[in-house]
């Protein structure tokens, strides 16, 4: 099954009279269950490609399609609502709410999914558990280290079971013990749930987990591989 | 994890910031809550006193007689009034009536002068407690045929005590000037400079016979019970010849600007409110700001631009709620102890027909705390729509990239 369907996708991004193409007719389509990592130098497109299937940000010209809605004529809010039940996000840097702990950044997409304090608990116990921080929900942001905040990331992406789950260089402010256990974890809950996973990154460690491999370079898709997966 | 909790630690994030802003708006509070009541109080404070000391409820005048004359002419004056006054007094809604003789003169002691106007009064009337808080001496009596009453300022300008003589001079009734010497019995204040200073009070036996009004006076000067009734007491006593006005016929200054005092208070509260509310505005512009980054987080995790705006605007509503709640607490406390001990203003200079007491007791109404509370809260909400709007409009994109 298709979740994400992009086809002849442009994004032009105009700074004072300077336009910059990001993306030049782009088409990519992911399947279910797939774990694909986008590589390619910086300014290649990579994480505006990203943002793109993430419904984020919308082309400046060309077709998106996810989960089967074509997002193009959709409005800010009606693409939160697709976004909320869909997609889940990794960023970069650790971007929990600094105010919120643990748990209740977890809990954060539950509460705006508006699912009840029973079926909450038990879901942000259970995501916590699977990124191994259940010892740690109680604890806000800046107590916890780099590797811990992302599991954290992982946790609340997965929270309201997203059929696609994008992450914008997960590991690029993790050493290498934390980017590695990170990785695991995903590629786990890939495995153990068939929860689509889509990366954008130039981390080897990354890529060696990837089965999918599209490369991008100056706003184009220049080779789409199989890699054989670790 | 609700609105009200994310709220509250979204703003202890900034400690101080948060509790300045807060602090601002419940400067403006107090301030305002305190100009409310020391508005009401001197616009209450100065009604009564001018119709204590000056017009009365309601005044029986001959038609012909003119107040800003102070002619004792007898075509301008009414006749046995002690009688008339007895009658206007026995009628139910009226809790005093006195005849008053007003004639104009001049005080001269050694080489000092002074204009006055000179007060017959029936001595044992109630209308007449007004000027008995003695400074020394003691009131006059009725058959006290040498003795005169005069107020503190006067004494203190010609440097007078009790015992002491003074001279008066009257314009009489034929349009001469008489002259005589009267020995003071006692010194006065009513509290109200302004007025003390420029009346001497004598009895009214004795203002009539100086003055050649025989058995005349300027007016009848009546207190009721309710000043509301006044037209209802004056459409029962209309008389042959006669000019009954009441104090909103005499006051018609006092009472446009009592009306329009609640304008005035409207007015003066949206301009410190609209400048608490820029506070506002800018602590949560700022919280904005800073936060692009959490707002493109939220927003990519599914929050709706009216969740943003609920965000914020309760961030808003907790600081203003604390602020305003302080602000209250502070306005109130203020306005408490000065009802207490009143403001010194003392002789403003203000004459004519409005007198204003030396101190003034501000009146905290329950009304107006209220409305300034529930017009602060919503100016606070209003001024914070404009922050929340441009939090929850942000692109998540740009949010992601934006500061930190």
């Amino acid at each position: 099954m298709e979740v994400a369907k992009l086809t002849d996708v442009t994004r032009v991004y105009k700074i004072g009279e300077v336009e910059t193409r990001a993306l030049n007719g782009v088409s990519l389509s992911i399947q279910s269950g797939e774990f694909t990592s986008l590589v390619g130098p910086s300014g290649s497109g990579k994480t505006t490609l990203l943002q793109l299937i993430g419904v984020l940000d919308q082309p400046t010209s060309g077709k998106v399609v996810i989960d089967g809605k074509e997002t193009t004529d959709l409005n800010r809010n009606q693409r939160a609502d697709l976004r909320k039940g869909t997609i889940g996000f990794v960023f970069q840097f650790f971007a929990l709410i600094p105010t919120l702990t643990a748990y209740e950044n977890v809990e954060m997409p539950l509460l705006l999914n508006g699912k009840n304090p029973a079926e909450r608990k038990q879901r942000v116990l259970e995501l916590l558990d699977a990124v191994g921080m259940n010892e740690r929900g109680h604890h806000r942001p800046d107590q916890l280290s780099g590797g811990q905040q992302q599991r954290v990331a992982v946790a609340r992406a997965l929270a309201t079971d997203p059929k696609m789950i994008l992450a914008d260089e997960p590991t690029a402010n993790l050493d290498t013990e934390n980017g590695e256990q990170v990785m695991e974890i995903m590629k786990k809950l890939n495995k153990e749930t068939g929860t689509t996973f889509v990366f954008a990154t130039h981390d080897p460690r990354v890529i060696k987990y990837a089965d999918r491999v599209v490369t991008l370079e100056d706003g184009l898709i220049v080779k789409d591989s199989k890699a054989k997966a670790k | 994890m609700n609105y009200f909790k994310m709220a509250y630690r979204n703003l202890g994030r900034h400690r101080r910031r948060s509790a300045l802003s807060a602090l601002a708006l419940g400067l403006g509070t107090a301030l305002l809550m305190f100009v409310a009541a020391f508005f009401e109080g001197e616009m209450r404070g100065s009604m009564e006193t001018t119709l204590r000391l000056n017009t009365g409820h309601l005044q029986i005048s001959n038609a012909e007689y003119d107040p800003d004359k102070l002619s004792v002419a007898w075509e301008y004056l009414i006749e046995n009034p002690l009688q008339s006054a007895a009658q206007i007094e026995a009628l139910e809604q009226v809790k005093s009536a006195t005849p008053r003789l007003i004639a104009s003169g001049i005080v001269s002691v050694r080489d000092e002068s002074a204009g006055v106007q000179i007060m017959g009064i029936d001595p044992a009337s109630a209308a007449n407690d007004p000027y008995r808080t003695m400074v020394s001496g003691e009131f006059i009596t009725a058959d006290d045929r040498t003795g005169i009453l005069i107020g503190l300022p006067l004494a203190e300008s010609l440097n007078l005590k009790v015992g002491d003589s003074l001279n008066l001079l009257v314009n009489t009734a034929e349009g001469d000037v008489d002259e005589q010497q009267f020995t003071i019995r006692g010194i006065f204040t009513t509290g109200t400079s302004a007025y003390d200073k420029g009346i001497v009070f004598l009895p009214l036996a004795k203002a009539q016979a100086f003055s050649g009004a025989e058995n005349r006076a300027s007016y009848i000067f009546v207190m009721l019970n309710d000043r509301e009734q006044a037209d209802a007491v004056a459409a029962a006593i209309q008389g042959q010849n006669l000019r009954i006005r009441t104090w909103t016929e005499m006051n018609q200054l006092l009472v446009l600007v009592n009306d329009f005092s609640n304008a005035y208070l409207t007015f003066i509260n949206l301009i410190v409110l609209g400048v608490t509310a820029t506070v506002i505005v800018n602590t949560l512009l700022m919280s904005v700001f800073e936060r692009t980054r959490e707002i493109g987080i939220l927003s990519a995790i599914g929050m709706k631009g009216r969740q943003i705006i609920a965000l914020f605007l309760v961030e808003a509503t907790l600081l203003g709620a604390a602020g305003i709640t302080f602000g209250g607490l502070l306005g109130w406390s203020v306005s408490a102890y000065f009802a207490k001990v009143g403001v010194f203003f003392g002789d403003l200079g203000i004459s004519g027909e409005m007198l204003m007491e030396d101190r003034i007791y501000p009146i905290l109404t329950l009304e107006s705390a209220i409305n300034l509370i529930v017009t602060a809260f919503i100016i606070t909400i209003l001024a914070s729509l404009y922050p929340a709007r441009m939090a929850s409009r942000m692109e998540p994109v740009e949010a992601l990239h934006g500061s930190n």
